[in-house]
Protein backbone atom coordinates (compact mmCIF):
# COMPACT_ATOMS: atom_id res chain seq x y z
CA UNK A 1 0.00 0.00 0.00
CA UNK A 2 3.01 2.52 0.26
CA UNK A 3 5.25 3.45 -1.78
CA UNK A 4 9.10 2.46 -1.23
CA UNK A 5 10.22 5.64 -0.57
CA UNK A 6 7.19 6.17 1.95
CA UNK A 7 8.68 2.88 3.90
CA UNK A 8 12.53 3.77 3.70
CA UNK A 9 11.67 7.61 5.16
CA UNK A 10 9.03 5.45 7.96
CA UNK A 11 12.18 2.63 8.48
CA UNK A 12 15.04 5.30 8.86
CA UNK A 13 13.49 8.51 9.33
CA UNK A 14 15.20 11.95 8.52
CA UNK A 15 15.39 15.11 11.32
CA UNK A 16 13.87 13.11 14.20
CA UNK A 17 14.90 14.46 17.59
CA UNK A 18 14.51 18.14 19.10
CA UNK A 19 16.81 21.02 18.83
CA UNK A 20 17.15 22.80 22.40
CA UNK A 21 18.10 26.08 21.14
CA UNK A 22 15.40 26.25 18.62
CA UNK A 23 13.83 29.82 17.71
CA UNK A 24 10.64 27.72 16.01
CA UNK A 25 8.37 25.48 17.42
CA UNK A 26 4.91 23.95 16.04
CA UNK A 27 2.59 21.71 16.72
CA UNK A 28 -0.18 20.57 14.67
CA UNK A 29 -2.49 17.70 15.12
CA UNK A 30 -4.56 15.63 17.63
CA UNK A 31 -3.74 12.31 20.07
CA UNK A 32 -7.57 11.49 19.53
CA UNK A 33 -6.89 11.45 15.80
CA UNK A 34 -4.00 9.27 16.44
CA UNK A 35 -1.64 11.68 14.75
CA UNK A 36 0.53 14.73 16.42
CA UNK A 37 3.83 16.62 14.25
CA UNK A 38 6.05 18.80 16.23
CA UNK A 39 8.83 20.61 14.21
CA UNK A 40 11.78 22.27 15.58
CA UNK A 41 13.71 25.09 13.50
CA UNK A 42 16.65 27.10 14.16
CA UNK A 43 16.04 29.61 11.57
CA UNK A 44 19.30 32.23 11.17
CA UNK A 45 18.65 34.91 8.96
CA UNK A 46 15.54 33.77 7.18
CA UNK A 47 16.91 30.58 6.42
CA UNK A 48 16.29 27.31 8.00
CA UNK A 49 19.57 26.13 9.35
CA UNK A 50 18.52 23.26 11.52
CA UNK A 51 14.88 21.23 11.61
CA UNK A 52 13.66 18.14 13.77
CA UNK A 53 10.88 16.86 14.35
CA UNK A 54 8.98 14.58 16.64
CA UNK A 55 5.78 12.67 15.53
CA UNK A 56 3.33 10.32 17.10
CA UNK A 57 1.55 8.86 14.11
CA UNK A 58 0.93 6.03 11.51
CA UNK A 59 3.56 5.39 8.72
CA UNK A 60 2.73 7.93 6.49
CA UNK A 61 2.90 10.38 9.47
CA UNK A 62 6.05 9.85 10.22
CA UNK A 63 7.55 9.47 6.75
CA UNK A 64 5.63 12.97 5.46
CA UNK A 65 7.83 14.77 8.21
CA UNK A 66 10.85 13.39 7.44
CA UNK A 67 10.22 14.00 3.92
CA UNK A 68 9.28 17.70 4.46
CA UNK A 69 11.24 18.44 6.78
CA UNK A 70 14.11 17.50 4.29
CA UNK A 71 12.59 20.09 2.16
CA UNK A 72 12.42 22.73 4.18
CA UNK A 73 16.47 22.82 5.17
CA UNK A 74 18.41 24.88 4.24
CA UNK A 75 15.60 26.92 2.46
CA UNK A 76 14.43 30.38 2.99
CA UNK A 77 11.67 31.18 5.23
CA UNK A 78 9.58 32.24 2.20
CA UNK A 79 10.43 29.49 0.27
CA UNK A 80 9.62 26.89 3.06
CA UNK A 81 5.96 28.34 3.54
CA UNK A 82 5.04 27.73 -0.15
CA UNK A 83 5.75 24.31 0.34
CA UNK A 84 2.35 22.10 -0.84
CA UNK A 85 1.38 18.81 0.71
CA UNK A 86 1.12 18.01 -2.63
CA UNK A 87 5.02 18.61 -3.18
CA UNK A 88 5.59 16.17 -0.42
CA UNK A 89 3.51 13.41 -1.92
CA UNK A 90 4.60 13.89 -4.80
CA UNK A 91 8.40 13.74 -3.60
CA UNK A 92 7.09 10.44 -1.08
CA UNK A 93 6.09 8.72 -4.68
CA UNK A 94 2.52 9.28 -3.77
CA UNK A 95 0.01 8.46 -0.58
CA UNK A 96 -2.79 6.24 -0.44
CA UNK A 97 -5.97 8.46 -0.28
CA UNK A 98 -6.87 7.71 2.93
CA UNK A 99 -3.26 9.16 4.12
CA UNK A 100 -3.01 12.34 2.36
CA UNK A 101 -4.17 13.93 5.53
CA UNK A 102 -0.50 13.20 6.80
CA UNK A 103 1.02 15.32 3.71
CA UNK A 104 -1.55 18.18 4.79
CA UNK A 105 -0.26 17.76 8.50
CA UNK A 106 3.57 17.98 7.26
CA UNK A 107 3.00 21.01 5.67
CA UNK A 108 1.07 22.48 8.29
CA UNK A 109 3.36 21.96 10.66
CA UNK A 110 6.59 23.59 8.76
CA UNK A 111 3.59 26.23 8.52
CA UNK A 112 3.35 26.35 12.44
CA UNK A 113 6.83 26.39 13.15
CA UNK A 114 7.12 29.46 10.93
CA UNK A 115 4.48 30.92 12.38
CA UNK A 116 6.08 30.51 15.84
CA UNK A 117 9.16 32.01 14.53
CA UNK A 118 7.77 35.06 13.54
CA UNK A 119 5.30 35.75 16.59
CA UNK A 120 8.68 35.25 18.50
CA UNK A 121 10.10 38.41 15.62
CA UNK A 122 7.16 40.51 16.90
CA UNK A 123 5.15 39.97 13.64
CA UNK A 124 1.22 40.01 13.94
CA UNK A 125 0.40 35.98 12.75
CA UNK A 126 -3.04 34.40 14.16
CA UNK A 127 -2.78 31.41 15.88
CA UNK A 128 -3.09 27.91 14.79
CA UNK A 129 -6.24 26.89 13.70
CA UNK A 130 -7.88 23.92 15.87
CA UNK A 131 -7.38 20.49 15.19
CA UNK A 132 -10.18 18.29 14.71
CA UNK A 133 -10.25 14.84 13.63
CA UNK A 134 -12.18 15.76 9.68
CA UNK A 135 -9.56 15.63 7.71
CA UNK B 1 1.02 -13.69 15.47
CA UNK B 2 -2.41 -12.76 13.65
CA UNK B 3 -4.00 -16.22 14.14
CA UNK B 4 -7.36 -14.52 14.81
CA UNK B 5 -7.08 -13.17 11.18
CA UNK B 6 -6.27 -16.30 9.66
CA UNK B 7 -5.10 -19.78 9.78
CA UNK B 8 -2.81 -21.74 7.79
CA UNK B 9 -4.61 -24.90 6.13
CA UNK B 10 -3.93 -28.33 7.01
CA UNK B 11 -2.26 -30.58 4.93
CA UNK B 12 -4.83 -33.36 5.92
CA UNK B 13 -7.29 -30.74 5.26
CA UNK B 14 -6.28 -30.09 1.57
CA UNK B 15 -6.45 -33.87 1.50
CA UNK B 16 -9.84 -33.96 2.13
CA UNK B 17 -10.54 -31.63 -0.21
CA UNK B 18 -8.72 -32.21 -3.17
CA UNK B 19 -10.85 -35.36 -4.68
CA UNK B 20 -13.96 -32.95 -5.06
CA UNK B 21 -11.83 -31.03 -7.55
CA UNK B 22 -10.66 -33.94 -8.90
CA UNK B 23 -12.84 -37.24 -9.20
CA UNK B 24 -16.20 -36.41 -7.22
CA UNK B 25 -17.04 -32.99 -9.19
CA UNK B 26 -20.55 -33.60 -9.33
CA UNK B 27 -23.49 -31.37 -9.24
CA UNK B 28 -24.71 -32.69 -5.86
CA UNK B 29 -28.13 -31.94 -6.98
CA UNK B 30 -27.90 -34.03 -10.21
CA UNK B 31 -29.07 -36.84 -8.74
CA UNK B 32 -29.67 -38.84 -12.21
CA UNK B 33 -25.98 -40.13 -12.56
CA UNK B 34 -23.15 -41.33 -10.29
CA UNK B 35 -21.03 -38.41 -10.30
CA UNK B 36 -23.59 -36.37 -9.06
CA UNK B 37 -25.12 -39.05 -6.49
CA UNK B 38 -21.74 -39.67 -4.94
CA UNK B 39 -21.06 -35.73 -4.24
CA UNK B 40 -24.35 -35.88 -2.53
CA UNK B 41 -23.94 -38.73 -0.21
CA UNK B 42 -20.32 -37.15 0.26
CA UNK B 43 -22.41 -34.08 1.17
CA UNK B 44 -24.56 -35.81 3.81
CA UNK B 45 -21.62 -37.68 5.13
CA UNK B 46 -20.08 -34.13 5.71
CA UNK B 47 -22.85 -32.34 7.12
CA UNK B 48 -23.26 -35.98 9.39
CA UNK B 49 -20.02 -34.88 10.67
CA UNK B 50 -19.92 -31.28 11.19
CA UNK B 51 -23.12 -31.81 13.27
CA UNK B 52 -21.42 -34.49 15.49
CA UNK B 53 -18.94 -31.85 16.23
CA UNK B 54 -20.87 -29.30 17.15
CA UNK B 55 -23.15 -31.81 18.80
CA UNK B 56 -26.41 -30.57 16.57
CA UNK B 57 -29.30 -33.01 17.25
CA UNK B 58 -30.19 -32.86 13.68
CA UNK B 59 -28.06 -33.50 10.53
CA UNK B 60 -30.46 -31.13 8.95
CA UNK B 61 -29.81 -28.43 11.55
CA UNK B 62 -26.78 -28.01 9.78
CA UNK B 63 -26.16 -25.44 6.65
CA UNK B 64 -23.52 -24.94 4.56
CA UNK B 65 -22.26 -20.97 3.61
CA UNK B 66 -20.08 -18.67 1.56
CA UNK B 67 -18.23 -17.34 4.77
CA UNK B 68 -18.99 -17.01 8.54
CA UNK B 69 -20.10 -13.46 7.08
CA UNK B 70 -22.80 -14.77 4.99
CA UNK B 71 -23.21 -16.72 8.10
CA UNK B 72 -24.15 -13.98 10.37
CA UNK B 73 -25.56 -11.98 8.05
CA UNK B 74 -28.05 -15.05 7.01
CA UNK B 75 -28.79 -15.31 11.04
CA UNK B 76 -29.69 -11.77 11.71
CA UNK B 77 -31.25 -10.31 8.32
CA UNK B 78 -33.29 -14.15 7.90
CA UNK B 79 -34.71 -14.14 11.75
CA UNK B 80 -35.51 -10.40 11.43
CA UNK B 81 -37.40 -10.84 8.70
CA UNK B 82 -39.11 -13.66 9.07
CA UNK B 83 -40.48 -12.90 12.61
CA UNK B 84 -41.47 -8.84 11.65
CA UNK B 85 -44.82 -9.64 12.23
CA UNK B 86 -43.89 -10.74 16.17
CA UNK B 87 -41.96 -7.39 16.73
CA UNK B 88 -38.88 -4.80 15.01
CA UNK B 89 -36.42 -5.20 18.28
CA UNK B 90 -33.39 -7.01 17.73
CA UNK B 91 -30.75 -7.09 21.08
CA UNK B 92 -26.44 -7.01 20.43
CA UNK B 93 -23.87 -5.72 21.55
CA UNK B 94 -21.53 -2.89 21.10
CA UNK B 95 -18.50 -5.28 19.98
CA UNK B 96 -19.84 -7.79 17.66
CA UNK B 97 -17.82 -8.33 14.39
CA UNK B 98 -19.01 -5.74 11.91
CA UNK B 99 -20.85 -8.62 9.99
CA UNK B 100 -23.42 -8.54 12.81
CA UNK B 101 -23.21 -4.61 13.61
CA UNK B 102 -23.37 -3.52 9.59
CA UNK B 103 -26.05 -6.06 9.44
CA UNK B 104 -28.18 -4.35 12.65
CA UNK B 105 -27.53 -0.39 10.65
CA UNK B 106 -28.91 -1.67 7.86
CA UNK B 107 -31.83 -3.11 9.28
CA UNK B 108 -32.60 -0.21 11.46
CA UNK B 109 -32.63 1.80 8.04
CA UNK B 110 -35.23 -0.73 7.04
CA UNK B 111 -37.81 -0.03 10.18
CA UNK B 112 -36.11 -2.02 12.64
CA UNK B 113 -35.05 -0.97 16.16
CA UNK B 114 -31.52 -2.45 17.30
CA UNK B 115 -30.30 -1.94 20.90
CA UNK B 116 -26.53 -2.20 21.06
CA UNK B 117 -25.58 -3.52 24.58
CA UNK B 118 -23.09 -1.91 26.46
CA UNK B 119 -20.30 -3.69 27.55
CA UNK B 120 -17.77 -3.56 30.39
CA UNK B 121 -13.66 -2.86 30.43
CA UNK B 122 -13.34 -6.34 30.07
CA UNK B 123 -15.66 -6.55 26.94
CA UNK B 124 -18.21 -8.67 28.93
CA UNK B 125 -21.85 -8.61 28.57
CA UNK B 126 -24.23 -10.31 32.00
CA UNK B 127 -27.41 -11.97 30.72
CA UNK B 128 -29.04 -9.47 33.04
CA UNK B 129 -28.35 -6.66 30.73
CA UNK B 130 -29.50 -9.07 28.05
CA UNK B 131 -33.22 -9.76 30.08
CA UNK B 132 -33.31 -5.88 30.90
CA UNK B 133 -33.38 -5.09 27.43
CA UNK B 134 -35.75 -7.15 26.27
CA UNK B 135 -38.97 -5.70 24.72
CA UNK B 136 -42.71 -7.68 23.59
CA UNK B 137 -41.44 -6.93 20.29
CA UNK B 138 -37.84 -8.34 20.85
CA UNK B 139 -37.40 -11.05 17.95
CA UNK B 140 -33.53 -11.75 17.82
CA UNK B 141 -30.87 -11.51 20.72
CA UNK B 142 -27.33 -12.01 18.84
CA UNK B 143 -24.48 -11.70 20.88
CA UNK B 144 -20.73 -13.15 19.84
CA UNK B 145 -19.16 -16.18 21.54
CA UNK B 146 -16.20 -14.75 21.93
CA UNK B 147 -14.37 -11.20 20.81
CA UNK B 148 -12.48 -11.64 17.61
CA UNK B 149 -10.11 -8.18 19.46
CA UNK B 150 -10.12 -8.76 22.55
CA UNK B 151 -10.65 -11.89 23.42
CA UNK B 152 -13.67 -11.74 25.97
CA UNK B 153 -15.31 -14.75 25.93
CA UNK B 154 -19.30 -14.19 26.89
CA UNK B 155 -21.84 -16.23 29.44
CA UNK B 156 -23.81 -17.45 25.91
CA UNK B 157 -25.25 -20.56 28.28
CA UNK B 158 -26.86 -17.56 30.61
CA UNK B 159 -27.56 -15.39 27.68
CA UNK B 160 -29.52 -18.36 25.92
CA UNK B 161 -31.19 -19.14 29.16
CA UNK B 162 -32.77 -15.68 29.26
CA UNK B 163 -33.58 -15.88 25.35
CA UNK B 164 -35.16 -18.98 26.30
CA UNK B 165 -37.08 -17.72 29.50
CA UNK B 166 -38.62 -14.91 26.96
CA UNK B 167 -39.36 -16.98 24.01
CA UNK B 168 -36.81 -15.15 21.86
CA UNK B 169 -34.28 -16.52 18.78
CA UNK B 170 -30.51 -16.59 20.16
CA UNK B 171 -27.75 -16.19 17.47
CA UNK B 172 -24.37 -16.62 18.58
CA UNK B 173 -21.33 -15.66 16.24
CA UNK B 174 -19.09 -18.25 17.12
CA UNK B 175 -16.66 -17.73 14.52
CA UNK B 176 -13.78 -16.97 16.46
CA UNK B 177 -14.19 -19.49 19.39
CA UNK B 178 -14.04 -22.90 17.57
CA UNK B 179 -11.23 -24.67 17.82
CA UNK B 180 -10.49 -22.57 20.95
CA UNK B 181 -12.99 -23.26 23.27
CA UNK B 182 -15.66 -26.32 23.70
CA UNK B 183 -19.14 -25.50 21.50
CA UNK B 184 -21.65 -27.77 21.83
CA UNK B 185 -24.65 -26.24 20.60
CA UNK B 186 -27.26 -28.41 22.70
CA UNK B 187 -25.10 -27.60 25.90
CA UNK B 188 -24.96 -23.89 25.21
CA UNK B 189 -28.83 -23.65 23.93
CA UNK B 190 -28.42 -21.91 21.28
CA UNK B 191 -30.72 -21.37 18.33
CA UNK B 192 -28.31 -20.51 16.12
CA UNK B 193 -24.65 -19.99 15.68
CA UNK B 194 -21.87 -19.22 12.92
CA UNK B 195 -18.43 -20.22 11.93
CA UNK B 196 -15.92 -19.91 9.51
CA UNK B 197 -13.66 -22.68 8.52
CA UNK B 198 -10.32 -20.70 7.81
CA UNK B 199 -10.09 -19.24 11.36
CA UNK B 200 -9.94 -23.09 12.25
CA UNK B 201 -6.68 -24.20 9.49
CA UNK B 202 -9.94 -24.89 7.17
CA UNK B 203 -10.22 -23.23 3.86
CA UNK B 204 -11.10 -19.72 2.89
CA UNK B 205 -14.91 -19.30 1.50
CA UNK B 206 -16.42 -21.32 3.12
CA UNK B 207 -18.97 -20.93 6.46
CA UNK B 208 -21.83 -22.64 8.49
CA UNK B 209 -25.08 -21.59 10.18
CA UNK B 210 -26.44 -23.77 12.93
CA UNK B 211 -29.89 -23.42 12.41
CA UNK B 212 -32.40 -25.35 15.46
CA UNK B 213 -35.40 -27.29 14.25
CA UNK B 214 -38.31 -24.51 14.61
CA UNK B 215 -36.41 -21.47 14.48
CA UNK B 216 -38.45 -19.14 11.92
CA UNK B 217 -36.03 -17.96 9.26
CA UNK B 218 -35.78 -16.23 5.95
CA UNK B 219 -33.68 -17.10 2.64
CA UNK B 220 -30.65 -14.73 2.05
CA UNK B 221 -29.46 -16.75 -0.78
CA UNK B 222 -32.71 -17.15 -3.22
CA UNK B 223 -32.25 -19.34 -5.99
CA UNK B 224 -32.09 -23.24 -5.90
CA UNK B 225 -33.39 -25.99 -3.78
CA UNK B 226 -29.90 -26.44 -2.17
CA UNK B 227 -29.42 -26.60 1.59
CA UNK B 228 -33.11 -27.97 1.68
CA UNK B 229 -34.31 -24.62 -0.13
CA UNK B 230 -32.94 -22.75 2.82
CA UNK B 231 -29.20 -21.54 0.87
CA UNK B 232 -29.45 -21.72 -3.16
CA UNK B 233 -25.88 -21.90 -4.81
CA UNK B 234 -24.49 -25.05 -6.04
CA UNK B 235 -22.37 -26.64 -3.11
CA UNK B 236 -18.84 -25.78 -2.77
CA UNK B 237 -17.99 -29.42 -1.96
CA UNK B 238 -14.56 -29.23 -1.83
CA UNK B 239 -14.75 -26.31 0.46
CA UNK B 240 -17.55 -28.07 3.16
CA UNK B 241 -15.19 -31.25 2.87
CA UNK B 242 -12.36 -28.70 4.27
CA UNK B 243 -14.45 -27.33 6.72
CA UNK B 244 -15.95 -30.80 7.92
CA UNK B 245 -12.75 -32.24 8.18
CA UNK B 246 -11.13 -29.11 9.94
CA UNK B 247 -13.41 -28.90 12.67
CA UNK B 248 -13.02 -32.83 13.19
CA UNK B 249 -9.33 -32.10 13.81
CA UNK B 250 -10.26 -28.83 15.83
CA UNK B 251 -12.41 -30.99 18.45
CA UNK B 252 -10.30 -33.89 18.51
CA UNK B 253 -7.31 -31.65 19.23
CA UNK B 254 -9.07 -29.25 21.44
CA UNK B 255 -7.61 -30.00 24.75
CA UNK B 256 -4.69 -29.92 23.29
CA UNK B 257 -4.12 -27.03 21.60
CA UNK B 258 -6.13 -25.17 23.97
CA UNK B 259 -3.30 -26.49 26.57
CA UNK B 260 -0.03 -25.16 24.45
CA UNK B 261 -2.01 -21.73 22.69
CA UNK B 262 -2.99 -20.88 26.41
CA UNK B 263 1.00 -21.22 27.35
CA UNK B 264 2.18 -19.21 24.59
CA UNK B 265 -0.32 -16.63 24.98
CA UNK B 266 0.66 -16.37 28.73
CA UNK B 267 4.08 -16.25 27.92
CA UNK B 268 3.50 -13.62 25.41
CA UNK B 269 1.96 -11.11 27.93
CA UNK B 270 4.43 -12.03 30.31
CA UNK B 271 7.57 -11.30 28.15
CA UNK B 272 5.45 -7.83 26.99
CA UNK B 273 4.29 -6.72 30.53
CA UNK B 274 7.71 -7.52 31.69
CA UNK B 275 9.56 -5.71 28.68
CA UNK B 276 7.69 -2.46 28.01
CA UNK B 277 6.31 0.14 30.74
CA UNK B 278 3.15 2.01 30.06
CA UNK B 279 0.99 -0.40 28.61
CA UNK B 280 -1.63 -2.24 29.39
CA UNK B 281 -3.50 -5.53 28.26
CA UNK B 282 -6.68 -5.26 26.62
CA UNK B 283 -9.82 -7.54 27.62
CA UNK B 284 -10.17 -10.07 30.34
CA UNK B 285 -7.24 -11.57 32.60
CA UNK B 286 -6.83 -15.33 32.04
CA UNK B 287 -10.50 -16.14 33.28
CA UNK B 288 -12.52 -15.38 30.57
CA UNK B 289 -10.15 -14.93 27.99
CA UNK B 290 -9.95 -16.65 25.03
CA UNK B 291 -6.90 -18.86 24.87
CA UNK B 292 -4.90 -17.51 22.31
CA UNK B 293 -5.36 -13.78 22.51
CA UNK B 294 -3.33 -11.01 23.57
CA UNK B 295 -4.39 -7.38 23.11
CA UNK B 296 -2.07 -4.71 24.04
CA UNK B 297 -2.31 -1.15 24.26
CA UNK B 298 1.00 0.58 23.81
CA UNK B 299 1.10 4.39 25.25
CA UNK B 300 2.25 7.23 23.45
CA UNK B 301 3.01 5.52 20.20
CA UNK B 302 0.25 4.54 17.56
CA UNK B 303 -0.39 1.39 16.09
CA UNK B 304 0.20 1.13 12.40
CA UNK B 305 3.57 2.22 12.71
CA UNK B 306 4.20 -0.80 15.14
CA UNK B 307 2.66 -3.06 12.81
CA UNK B 308 5.09 -1.35 9.99
CA UNK B 309 8.05 -2.07 12.05
CA UNK B 310 6.77 -5.95 13.08
CA UNK B 311 6.67 -6.47 9.65
CA UNK B 312 10.28 -5.18 8.72
CA UNK B 313 10.84 -7.95 11.44
CA UNK B 314 9.08 -10.69 10.14
CA UNK B 315 6.25 -10.46 11.99
CA UNK B 316 2.28 -10.38 11.52
CA UNK B 317 -0.11 -8.72 14.25
CA UNK B 318 -2.97 -6.09 13.66
CA UNK B 319 -4.06 -3.27 15.25
CA UNK B 320 -7.42 -1.43 15.91
CA UNK B 321 -6.14 1.86 15.45
CA UNK B 322 -7.95 4.16 12.84
CA UNK B 323 -4.79 4.59 10.81
CA UNK B 324 -4.38 0.46 10.63
CA UNK B 325 -8.03 0.60 9.58
CA UNK B 326 -8.41 3.19 7.29
CA UNK B 327 -10.96 4.99 9.40
CA UNK B 328 -11.41 8.04 11.21
CA UNK B 329 -12.04 6.03 14.98
CA UNK B 330 -10.50 3.38 16.70
CA UNK B 331 -11.60 0.01 16.56
CA UNK B 332 -15.61 -0.14 18.25
CA UNK B 333 -14.54 -2.60 20.39
CA UNK B 334 -11.57 -0.72 21.99
CA UNK B 335 -14.23 2.40 22.54
CA UNK B 336 -16.48 0.01 23.84
CA UNK B 337 -14.35 -0.57 26.56
CA UNK B 338 -14.00 2.87 27.52
CA UNK B 339 -10.48 3.55 26.39
CA UNK B 340 -9.73 7.03 25.43
CA UNK B 341 -8.82 7.22 21.66
CA UNK B 342 -5.15 8.20 22.01
CA UNK B 343 -4.66 4.93 23.83
CA UNK B 344 -6.48 2.49 21.44
CA UNK B 345 -4.85 4.14 18.36
CA UNK B 346 -1.68 2.28 20.47
CA UNK B 347 -3.39 -0.73 19.93
CA UNK B 348 -1.83 -4.47 18.84
CA UNK B 349 -3.37 -7.98 18.33
CA UNK B 350 -0.99 -10.89 18.46
CA UNK B 351 -2.99 -14.12 18.26
CA UNK B 352 -1.17 -17.52 18.83
CA UNK B 353 -2.24 -20.65 17.47
CA UNK B 354 -0.92 -24.09 17.53
CA UNK B 355 2.23 -23.95 15.17
CA UNK B 356 3.28 -21.16 17.44
CA UNK B 357 6.23 -22.22 19.01
CA UNK B 358 8.20 -20.74 22.47
CA UNK B 359 10.77 -19.27 20.33
CA UNK B 360 8.60 -17.40 18.07
CA UNK B 361 6.99 -15.98 21.23
CA UNK B 362 10.26 -15.26 22.54
CA UNK B 363 11.41 -13.56 19.22
CA UNK B 364 8.56 -10.99 19.35
CA UNK B 365 9.19 -10.66 22.91
CA UNK B 366 13.05 -9.96 21.67
CA UNK B 367 12.45 -7.32 18.71
CA UNK B 368 9.27 -5.35 20.52
CA UNK B 369 10.80 -3.45 23.11
CA UNK B 370 12.93 -2.17 20.96
CA UNK B 371 9.82 -0.72 18.33
CA UNK B 372 7.99 0.83 21.04
CA UNK B 373 11.21 2.50 22.24
CA UNK B 374 12.26 3.36 18.72
CA UNK B 375 8.75 4.63 18.44
CA UNK B 376 8.27 6.36 21.31
CA UNK B 377 11.58 8.25 20.94
CA UNK B 378 9.92 9.77 17.84
CA UNK B 379 6.75 10.82 19.96
CA UNK B 380 5.85 14.12 20.75
CA UNK B 381 3.69 12.73 23.46
CA UNK B 382 6.72 10.72 25.42
CA UNK B 383 8.58 13.95 26.00
CA UNK B 384 8.77 14.30 29.38
CA UNK B 385 7.72 10.79 30.30
CA UNK B 386 11.28 8.99 30.97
Amino acid sequence: MYSEKVMEHFANPRNVGEIPDANAVGQVGNAKCGDIMKMYMKIEDNVIKDVKFKTFGCGAAIATSSMATEMVKGKTVDEALKLTNKAVMEALDGLPKEKIHCSVLAEEAIQSAINDYRRRSGEDVPEDKEYTCEH
Amino acid sequence: MDNNATTSLKKEVLDAMLPYYTDIYGNASSKFYKVGRDAEQALYKMRESVAKSINAPNVNEIYFTGSGCEADNWAVKGAAMANRKKGNHIITTKIEHHAILNTCEYLERHGFEVTYLDVDEYGFVTPEQVEAAIKDTTVLITIMTANNEIGTIEPIKEIAEVAKKHKVIFHTDAVQAIGHMKIDVKELGVDMLSLSAHKFHGPKGVGMLYIRNGVRIDNLIHGGGQERGKRAATENLAGIAGLAKALEIAVADLDKNVAHCRKMRDRLIKGIRDNIPYCRLNGPEDEGRMCNNANFSFQYVEGESILMMLDMNGIAASSGSACASGSLDPSHVLMAIGLPHEIAHGSLRLSVGEDTTEEDVDYVVSVLPSIIQRLRDMSPLYEGVE
